[in-house]
This record gives C-alpha cells, sequence and structure tokens, in this order.
C-alpha cells in the first residue's frame, strides 16, 4: 500500500473527503451567518438550532407524509425560512434600534427553545436517515473509494454557495442588498422597501441553514444536538475568515474543513481543538479577519 | 457598527453627584440585609442549595462586572468557572491542599486563562466578542474532555472538603456554609468596590464611548483586559468554591450551556445593576431545583425567560424594581 508521510493514502484521502464535506457544512452555515449579518447586523445564534430543523422537517416529511428526499430539498428551506420570516416579523424587527447584542442574546433564546422542544419529542439519540437511491453507491477513483451521496453535497454546496456569491456579487437584486447593507436610509429614499429586504434576506439566510440541515440528514444522524456544537465552530469559522467577504466565507469554510481532516490524520489528538487554535493565531496577527476589513 | 455598546439601560441616568453619597447608603442596607438573610437562611433552607446559590451568584456579579460595566458580552465565561473548578478540585484530591490552598489555586489558574483569553478576545469588539469568547471556551471544553487530569466524562470525584488552615473540619455543612458565606459577601464587596473606583468610571467611560476615552488618553485595551482578568478570576473563585461544595468538578461547569446560564442569570435580575446578578441567579437555580424532573423542558423555559427579558423586560428583575423606586440598584 502506498503511502504518503507515513500514513496510507487511503485513510488521508478518506480523511480529507469527510474534511471537504464538514467544509460544505462549515461554507454553507457561515454564507448564511454572513448574509444576515450583513444586512441586519446581528449574529443568528439560532442558525444551530435552524439547521437542526431542517434535518429534522426532512425526516418527518419522510415519515409521515412519505415526502422523499428530493422534494425535501425544495420544501424544507421554504418552510424553515418561512419559520425564519415569523421570527423576524414577530420579534426581531423590535430589536434593530438596540445594541445588537440583544438580537444575539434573543436568538439564543430561540435556539434553547427549539432545542429543548426537539429534544423533549425524540430524546438525545438520533434518529436515521436513508440515503436517496439515486445517490447510493460509489465510484472507485483508482486511490479511493468516493461514495455518490458525499460527492453530491460536495459538488451541490458548491453550486449553492456559488451561485449566492454570484447573486449577490453580480445582479441587481444583489446590488440592492449591498447598497442597503451600506446605508440602508438611503436605498430606502430611492424607494425600495428595506424592511421587507430585512424580513426576506433573513428568511433566505435561515432557509440556507435548513438546507444544509437536510443536506446532512443522510450523513450525520438527526438529532436535536446535531446544530448545537456545529454552530460554535462555525463561529470561529467565521471570526477566522472575517464577514466582511461572501467569498471569504466560502473559502475560509472550505479550507478549514480540509485542515480539519488533515489533522485528524496527523494528529487526532487536536482535531477538535485546531480550528479554534487557528482562530486564536488569526486574531493574533490579522485581528480582522483573514478576508475582513476592520470598521 | 459605531462601537457605541450601550447595553445596559438599566441606570437611571438622571443621578446627579450629590445623590452619590445616597445610593451607596442604600447599597450598604440592601448588602447587610442580604448577608443577614443569608446567614440565617440555613435554618430554613437547604444549606447544600443555598451554597449553589451563593457560588453562582458570585460567577454572575462577576459575569456582570465585564458586560454590565464593561460593555463586553462574554458568552464564555463557563471556561473560568469551570477550569478552575478543575484545578483546585485536583489540587484538593491528589496533591492533598488544605481547602484555603486549593481555592487560592484555582482562582490563579482561571485568572491565568483569563489574561490569555482576554489578550485574545479584547482584539474585537461586540458580537465578535461574544463569539471569541464561546469559541475559546470550547477549545477550553475539549481541552478538559481530553486532559488526564480532568477524569473526562467522569469528571474528579469525591474530591476531599479538608480542614480549613489545618483547623476547621470543612465536612461540617454550616462551617463550609460560613466559607462560602465569607467567600461570597468578600467577592460581591470587592466587586462593587472596582466598580465604584476610577478604574470603574474610566470602564464606564470605554462603554459609553471608547473613541472618546481613547482620545482622552486612556488606554482602553488595557482597561479592558484588565477587566477581563479581574471577572475570569472572580468567576474562578466562584468555580473553585463550587467545586469544594459538592466535592465534585465536572464536564457541566466547563460547557456552553453554562455559559448561556449565566448570562440568562445576569439578564433577568437586571444588566448592569449591582444586586441583579444575585437576584438572578437566585431564580435560575430555584427554578431549575424544582423543574429538575421536566427534564429538557428547563431548557425551553430558560429560552423562553430569555426571549421575554430581551423583548419586554430588558432592566431585568431589579432594574424594573429600581426605576420603580427610582433607586438605583
Amino acid at each position: 500500500m502506498t503511502e504518503i508521510f507515513g500514513v496510507p493514502t487511503q485513510a488521508l484521502f478518506g480523511q480529507l473527503l469527510i474534511g471537504l464535506i464538514n467544509g460544505s457544512f462549515y461554507a454553507l452555515l457561515s454564507l448564511g451567518l454572513a448574509v444576515i449579518f450583513g444586512l441586519l447586523n446581528i449574529i443568528n445564534f439560532s442558525h444551530g438550532a435552524q439547521y437542526m430543523m431542517g434535518a429534522f422537517v426532512a425526516y418527518l416529511l419522510l415519515n409521515k407524509l412519505g415526502i422523499g428526499y428530493w422534494w425535501a430539498l425544495l420544501l424544507v428551506p421554504l418552510i424553515v425560512g418561512a419559520s425564519g420570516v415569523v421570527i423576524e416579523r414577530l420579534m426581531l424587527s423590535r430589536l434593530y434600534k438596540l445594541d445588537h447584542l440583544y438580537g444575539l442574546l434573543l436568538t439564543f433564546g430561540l435556539a434553547l427553545i427549539i432545542q429543548g422542544l426537539f429534544r423533549n419529542e425524540y430524546g438525545s439519540s438520533g434518529q436515521p436517515y436513508q440515503i436517496p437511491a439515486q445517490l447510493l453507491g460509489g465510484q472507485n477513483l483508482g486511490f479511493m473509494f468516493l461514495p455518490n451521496y458525499r460527492a453530491w453535497i460536495i459538488v451541490v454546496s458548491l453550486v449553492v454557495c456559488l451561485s449566492t456569491w454570484f447573486v449577490i456579487e453580480r445582479t441587481r437584486l444583489g446590488a440592492y442588498l449591498r447598497a442597503a447593507t451600506e446605508n440602508p436610509q438611503l436605498v430606502q429614499a430611492f424607494g425600495v422597501n428595506v424592511p421587507r429586504m430585512i424580513t426576506l434576506t433573513y428568511g433566505f439566510g435561515v432557509a440556507l441553514a435548513a438546507f444544509a440541515g437536510v443536506m446532512a440528514a443522510p450523513v450525520y444522524q438527526v438529532s436535536p444536538q446535531m446544530g448545537a456544537d456545529l454552530i460554535i465552530v462555525v463561529f470561529a469559522v467565521v471570526v477566522i475568515g472575517g464577514m466582511g467577504s461572501i467569498l471569504g466565507a466560502i473559502v475560509t469554510g472550505f479550507g478549514l474543513g480540509l485542515i480539519e481532516g488533515l489533522t485528524k490524520v496527523f494528529y487526532p489528538e487536536a482535531s477538535a481543538t485546531v480550528i479554534f487554535i487557528i482562530m486564536a493565531i488569526v486574531l493574533l496577527v490579522r485581528p480582522a479577519g483573514l478576508f475582513g476589513t476592520q470598521k | 457598527m459605531s462601537s457605541v455598546p450601550n447595553i445596559p439601560a438599566a441606570e437611571p441616568a438622571a443621578l446627579d453627584a450629590n445623590d452619590g453619597s445616597r445610593e451607596q447608603r442604600t447599597h450598604l442596607v440592601a448588602f447587610v440585609a442580604m448577608a443577614l438573610l443569608l446567614a440565617v437562611a440555613p435554618l430554613v433552607v437547604y444549606p447544600v442549595f443555598m451554597m449553589k446559590v451563593m457560588c453562582f451568584a458570585l460567577f454572575a456579579c462577576a459575569f456582570n462586572l465585564l458586560i454590565g460595566f464593561g460593555g463586553l458580552l462574554s458568552f464564555g465565561h463557563a471556561m473560568f468557572l469551570g477550569f478552575a473548578g478543575y484545578a483546585s478540585a485536583h489540587a484538593a484530591k491528589i496533591w492533598g491542599f488544605t481547602p484555603e490552598l486549593a481555592i487560592l489555586f484555582g482562582t490563579a489558574c482561571a485568572a491565568l486563562l483569563g489574561w490569555l483569553a482576554g489578550m485574545l478576545a479584547i482584539r474585537r469588539q461586540g458580537i465578535y466578542f461574544a463569539m471569541i469568547t464561546l469559541a475559546l471556551a470550547q477549545m477550553v471544553f475539549f481541552f478538559c474532555l481530553q486532559a488526564p487530569f480532568t477524569g473526562g466524562e467522569d469528571g474528579i470525584q469525591a474530591v476531599p472538603r479538608g480542614r480549613l488552615f489545618g483547623v476547621v473540619d470543612l465536612s461540617q455543612p454550616l462551617a463550609m456554609y460560613a466559607l462560602v458565606l465569607v467567600i461570597f459577601l468578600g467577592g460581591f464587596a470587592f466587586i462593587y468596590r472596582v466598580v465604584h473606583s476610577p478604574f470603574g468610571q474610566v470602564l464606564k467611560a470605554i462603554r459609553e464611548n471608547e473613541q472618546r476615552a481613547i482620545s482622552l488618553g486612556y488606554d482602553t485595551d488595557r482597561f479592558k483586559l484588565v477587566a477581563f482578568i479581574l471577572s475570569a478570576t472572580l468567576a474562578g473563585l466562584a468555580g473553585a468554591t463550587k467545586a469544594l461544595v459538592f466535592q465534585l468538578a465536572s464536564l457541566t461547569d466547563v460547557h456552553w450551556s453554562m455559559s448561556g446560564e449565566v448570562v440568562l442569570m445576569t439578564l433577568l435580575g437586571g444588566l448592569g445593576t449591582v444586586f441583579g446578578p444575585v437576584v438572578g441567579a437566585a431564580v435560575i437555580i430555584t427554578m431549575q431545583n424544582y423543574l429538575a424532573q421536566l427534564g429538557a423542558w428547563v431548557t425551553v423555559v430558560q429560552g423562553v425567560i430569555f426571549v421575554i427579558c430581551v423583548l419586554a423586560f430588558r432592566r431585568g428583575i431589579v432594574g424594573e424594581l429600581g426605576a420603580w423606586l427610582k433607586k438605583s440598584l
């Protein structure tokens, strides 16, 4: 068997693949956080809970209504995104005039409620969710075996991330969005309905989290805790990347996933902490984050 | 963000300087009343429960020092509580330290950790500060999960309470109670002193307008770092004491949900009030005690309290009371 730095290539590429998968989720989630932060100036602490909701709604659609993975991929972001719209209208919109930290506290409370409710209903153990039949099996690439579903995750999250980037940076709608980020009053004066834009942006960010949840359901088990620890890692990813740029969030997400995977191969003890250590180093060297600008 | 973190709406702005001494007299009366109440409490309430309340009250006061007077929202204070707990439990059990030395050692470890974490965290403000402290605390959590001396999932159990100064047997509940009472009141008085010192005034100035404080010639980073270390040290004192009270140091105390709990206690009691964190801690611990059989519903209830506090009750219990009595409590 071939080896690289004393590690079998099979293990190395296997861990790199897992790293890329994790990175896909980091990218999707930190992208949603960055989009929401850009316009609302709040950090959505319930992002992890909404990701978990996405996975659970997909699970419920399958088991209660018999609606499968492909429809779930479309319906779940709409359903969970709509719940996000309700949250924004009823609660978050009351806090914009206050310190942004109140938004953080509110969404933290919401995360506790959502996670507590699901834990009451389903306990702490995970529920299985089948990989859709079309994506079963895998390809033998010669140097490693690549399961189809894993390749699907990487491709789809790349496509979703890049299209979000395209919409925000290259279209008229995105131009409105960026303008409203810079100066909401001025954009409103031009006749754009900024409050509705804010509502829809929050809904979209939440929908992205839910989409990630559906994607994650077949790889990770569907459990009430699945978002709680993940979101803290994503926060670190966001601090490392800085929230200034959409592309930055995507690159940092995938990159850190890969680094985490490599750490699992070469120094497994540090694999849980490596992202936090990188965060500490970045804070020392470039406090604004790799792609951020210090305001 | 033009960096105006005026988080606590609690303090009545129209409090002119002449009221200062009257305000301090009110605080002194309230402090004495609180001390007396706590001193007689073990006659009525289960002492261990009251000791738990006092440990968490000190923890919340330490947290409040940072958010209420420095405007810095730390979402990682569990790392100081939990890590100090491990340090003092290890010192008392493995190294055979006497209880006062074990508590001191745990507190010193928290201070060191606070220095390291503070150096990193104060480089960013507002929301980033909260995220960074949370991430650092998660790192400490994983460290405690893996490090050999913490006992992993089991924690450090059966920590001996020992003899205070080699004389007083702390396995007597009332002796332990007296020690916790003294530590709590001492910590509380210390925080009060810090807040009302020139240092505390500069801290408030930084909270209100950091740019202006800088232009007045204050090295604001240094002030923020000292405030962070003080807060971490006192949180550590609470954690080290708690480890001896329960004779246990476990992962619960380093978990992020503990960081959330202390935010909740302070928010519910009243951000930036003197007595708010104590009231908040008492309410939350009591609630956890009575709702314990409800399991995960406790989390839901806590979440609901969070949402209500943020949306409609931002001054907290003591803040509302103070506004009603027209006094700053």
